[in-house]
């Protein structure tokens, strides 16, 4: 039910830009200005949440210690997954937000007759989540295309790599597959796996559609309704020149695929994607773990704290300690006046 | 009581197929067995905590505060702005679900609100719908609602069903960990006077007397006298500990559960073996404290503050006794808080200048993986003490035991001490057996009971969190005969006992040390007939 309305929502969305750009001829909002607010949004929005987390203090010291600690020179420390120096907090942090080693280490659990529990190997989330991330990447880095004249060297080796199979005309993008691929696999393991449709929200099932719309429209585009890519240029070029135009004949199709993008770009801040920037901010990760080495400082202060002080504890106690021989910092008489 | 169900049954009874219903929609019902006493108000008294007020979870009123939803909206902006942690944790969970089954209260129990990320929803729903603009404008379709009583009740359940164990953040590819938020979530209806007694009667007894069992000084001394008897029967050697004594090297604090119950008390036992040999082997001096006679502190069940207010014992007590380091004995979350909270806590305030970098007076061996906050895990020294030879020790004298090594939650993920134990234990025991992978070191599973919830009351819960230990315990059992599980947790000594008992009745429970006091050997000692715990040891033979 969630993924329905999600899924409806795209198609409305879909069907705004459809009809705005198409049939009222708003070809300058559609084209121009929501592209430059989405953009502005994306990046206001999200410097202000990173800095709004920013603004938040660390208390305390709290990693998750993913190994063995430093501790006598003998036994071998676990650099990367209780890193007791910069370098390691740094290496953790990039075989993190890379390689995503913490999903690497996903199991699935089983129960079986009798009383027996097993815990299996699960990498598929980890697999499906690095592809597409990394598809996504290329994608957008494929794109810088549009925006810079002449496309630096780096842009174009990366078409040409990710073309290379040489497949049809114009030439196949292995990411497009892998993308879409990736999309549908974290989209139907939300619907499959009873637990995760539980947990799964329309916030979940959005993301997932708009970006699939995206990439259907883009490759509709692409390979079938052929876009003229030169007005297009003109178009792209024109948004980071700040020299707006609508050239003619861009068809509608790169509307509906541009307005979905700003959705995006817009929807992004207010929601779970900034796990993007969260993810290095993360106290559990990020934080070097030799918390008896170093002393990690609280910036705010517990304020009145009541204490219970050894005067006050032999206070109440010296009869019976002074009894048992125990050595208490008053003699007796003296407490008991 | 509740009627707990054989283990069969019990197992037989886990479904992990959630129920139709939207989880929003199911109303929390709070199942005898799965919850713990509600606190009593003179325990909260004493502390001087927030509303402390009789109530009953299972009648409709709680006695709240008439403003109380001002009260945790203050609490949650407070926190939002104090802890970084706890607001990226509201904003960035993607719901990938990877966390879900690594919970061993969802393995045990296959109840919903047990997987992590729909524990933290819990919390995180009421942040969408009552702090963010979005959330507010779209309600539940922002994955928003509202703080109603049924809200609080359904957090009070689950924040109270949650072991603080870290397992999760380590599957999580953001590090979400949900101890932090079951932190929160409990220092916010400790805000209403909503914690279990099973926490807050500890914490008053820990604030008066110096330990969570409410031991007065004499009787701390006459239970450790006692010990001293035990051992003087099964060694022919008297330990002659010292307390409260000014101007020792070392100060020693372990938990009070060491002190009072078995099998813990047979770990006490071999810290007291362990300082005598090296005292009148090598001269060491050290001291137990009847002041700060507790490593373990359920105030970090409670609050941050209250975890504080307790902590601070231990810097003022090697303040007063002019100690110049602390030797900590083996407990679970007593070293997450030694380990992560303790110098900044309390450092700046209350640890003594002529406190020293620890220094191993008997090996010289400098823990400089402790130099800010001058407490060493006793594991950390004793390996050292095998290391450089120091210990006369003999296996055979443990040739009864057949062990496995239970990594307690957070010495493993709040510190990384794991490799120690397992030094010390190939020097002290012929037969060690790892579980599988996947159940031990960093990805090692609590025993049922911690964060403060074994108490007697929510036994189904324990059997059913003890589940995944247990299992693999039963598993190495039965392949390799293992009939002893180790552990440095003094709550691991006191739950998984039980937990044994109903999964893997065959297998008992020990503690690192008591394994080194049945091994450790004084110059001229009369043989010994029995461990210490009075069972005959086999022929030398045998």
């Amino acid at each position: 039910m969630k993924a329905l309305y999600s899924l409806f929502l795209v198609f409305a969305l879909a069907a705004i830009a459809l009809v705005g750009a198409g049939a009222l001829g708003m070809e300058h909002v559609f084209g121009l200005y929501i592209p430059f607010l989405a953009v502005a949004v994306f990046v206001v929005g999200f410097c202000l949440k990173v800095v709004g987390w920013g603004r938040s203090a660390v208390p305390f010291c709290i990693p998750t210690t993913c190994g063995q600690q430093e501790s006598l020179p003998w036994i071998k420390q676990n650099s990367i997954d209780n890193p007791s120096t910069t370098g390691g907090v740094v290496m953790r942090m990039i075989l993190e937000v890379l390689l995503f080693r913490s999903l690497f280490r996903n199991t699935k659990v089983d129960l079986h007759k009798g009383t027996r529990v097993t815990y299996g190997s699960s990498k598929w989330l980890w697999l499906g989540a690095l592809a597409f991330h990394y598809a996504f990447l290329v994608i957008v880095i494929r794109h810088m295309r549009f925006f810079a004249e002449p496309v630096p060297g780096l842009i174009s080796g990366i078409e040409t790599l990710d073309s290379i199979l040489q497949i049809g005309a114009p030439t196949l993008y292995l990411t497009d597959l892998v993308f879409v691929a990736a999309v549908t696999y974290l989209f139907l393991r939300r619907v499959v796996v009873p637990q995760i449709r539980y947990i799964s929200q329309v916030q979940d099932y959005f993301p997932l559609f708009l970006i699939l719309g995206i990439a259907f429209t883009g490759i509709f585009m692409r390979y079938f309704v052929k876009s003229d890519i030169i007005s297009v240029k003109e178009l792209t070029m024109g948004l980071v020149t700040f020299s707006w135009v609508i050239p003619e004949g861009i068809g509608v199709l790169f509307y509906i695929h541009l307005f979905l993008v700003s959705v995006l770009l817009m929807y992004f801040p207010l929601s779970k994607l900034m796990h993007m920037g969260g993810v290095f901010l993360s106290p559990t990760r990020n934080m070097n773990c030799a918390s008896r080495k170093f002393r990690h400082i609280n910036p705010w202060k517990f304020e009145n704290v009541q204490y219970h002080t050894y005067p006050e504890y032999e206070d109440e106690f010296r009869e019976k300690m002074v009894e048992t021989g125990l050595p208490v910092d008053k003699p007796l008489e003296e407490g008991a006046e | 009581m509740s009627d707990l169900l054989r283990p069969e049954a019990l197992f037989a009874s886990i479904d992990y197929n959630p129920p139709k219903t939207d989880w929003m929609d199911v109303p929390v019902e709070i199942k005898p067995g799965r919850y713990c006493y509600a606190a009593n108000p003179d325990s909260v008294n004493y502390l001087g905590l927030p509303h402390a007020h009789k109530w009953n979870p299972l009648e409709d009123d709680w006695g709240l505060p008439e403003n109380w939803q001002e009260i945790i909206f203050n609490g949650i902006r407070e926190r939002l702005h104090k802890y970084r942690s706890f607001k990226i944790f509201m904003d960035i969970c993607v719901r990938c679900g990877a966390c879900a089954d690594k919970c061993h209260y969802f393995i045990g129990s296959g109840d919903p609100k047990n997987m992590p990320v729909l524990r933290a929803e819990l919390l995180r729903s009421v942040y969408r719908g009552e702090f963010t603009t979005f959330g507010k404008i779209f309600g539940r379709f922002a994955g928003g609602r509202k703080l109603t009583s049924e809200v609080l009740k359904e957090w009070w359940y689950y924040f109270f069903q949650c072991s603080e164990c870290r397992r999760c953040s380590v599957f999580c590819p953001y590090g979400i960990d949900t101890a932090e938020i079951t932190i929160m979530g409990r220092e916010l209806l400790n805000l209403l006077g909503l914690n279990i007694d099973w926490i807050a009667t500890p914490v008053a007894n820990c604030y008066r007397t110096g330990n969570h069992l409410g031991i007065q000084p004499h009787a701390f001394f006459d239970m450790l006298d006692f010990f001293c008897d035990d051992i003087e029967d099964i060694t022919g050697i008297r330990p002659e500990p010292s307390f409260n004594k000014k101007g020792a090297d070392i100060l020693f604090i372990t938990p009070s559960g060491d002190v009072f119950a078995d099998p813990g008390t047979y770990t006490c036992m071999g810290y007291l073996i362990l300082f005598e040999y090296l005292k009148r082997e090598y001269g060491l001096d050290v001291t137990w404290s009847t002041y700060a006679s507790e490593g373990g502190n359920f105030g970090f069940f409670t609050s941050h503050e209250t975890m504080k207010r307790l902590n601070s014992k231990m810097y003022m007590e090697a303040e007063r006794l002019g100690a110049k380091w602390i030797l900590g004995g083996e407990c679970g979350h007593m070293w997450r808080v030694i380990h992560q909270y303790m110098d900044t806590l309390n450092g700046p305030d209350f640890q003594a200048a002529h406190m020293e970098t620890p220094v191993n007076p008997i090996t010289g061996t400098v823990f400089k993986n402790a130099a800010s906050t001058k407490m060493v895990h006793i594991a950390e020294f004793t390996a050292d003490l095998i290391k450089n030879g120091k210990l006369n020790l003999n296996k055979k004298r443990n040739a009864n035991v057949h062990l496995t090594w239970h990594d307690s939650c957070n010495p493993a993920r709040g510190m990384g001490l794991l490799d120690e134990p397992r030094y010390v234990i190939k020097h002290v025991v012929d037969k060690f057996t790892e579980m599988p992978q996947g159940t031990i070191r960093e990805q090692t599973f609590c025993c049922g009971g911690g964060a403060g919830l074994n108490a007697g009351e929510n036994d189904e819960l324990r059997m059913m969190g003890g589940l995944p230990r247990a299992n693999a315990v039963k598993y190495v059992h039965e392949k390799y005969g293992v009939n002893m599980l180790g552990c440095v947790c003094a709550i691991d000594r006191a739950v998984l006992p039980n937990s044994m008992e109903y999964w893997v009745p065959e297998v008992d429970v020990c503690g690192l040390h008591e394994l080194v006091g049945n091994a450790l050997v004084f110059p001229g000692e009369q043989e010994r007939e029995t461990d210490l715990r009075g069972e005959d040891l086999p022929g030398e033979d045998g």
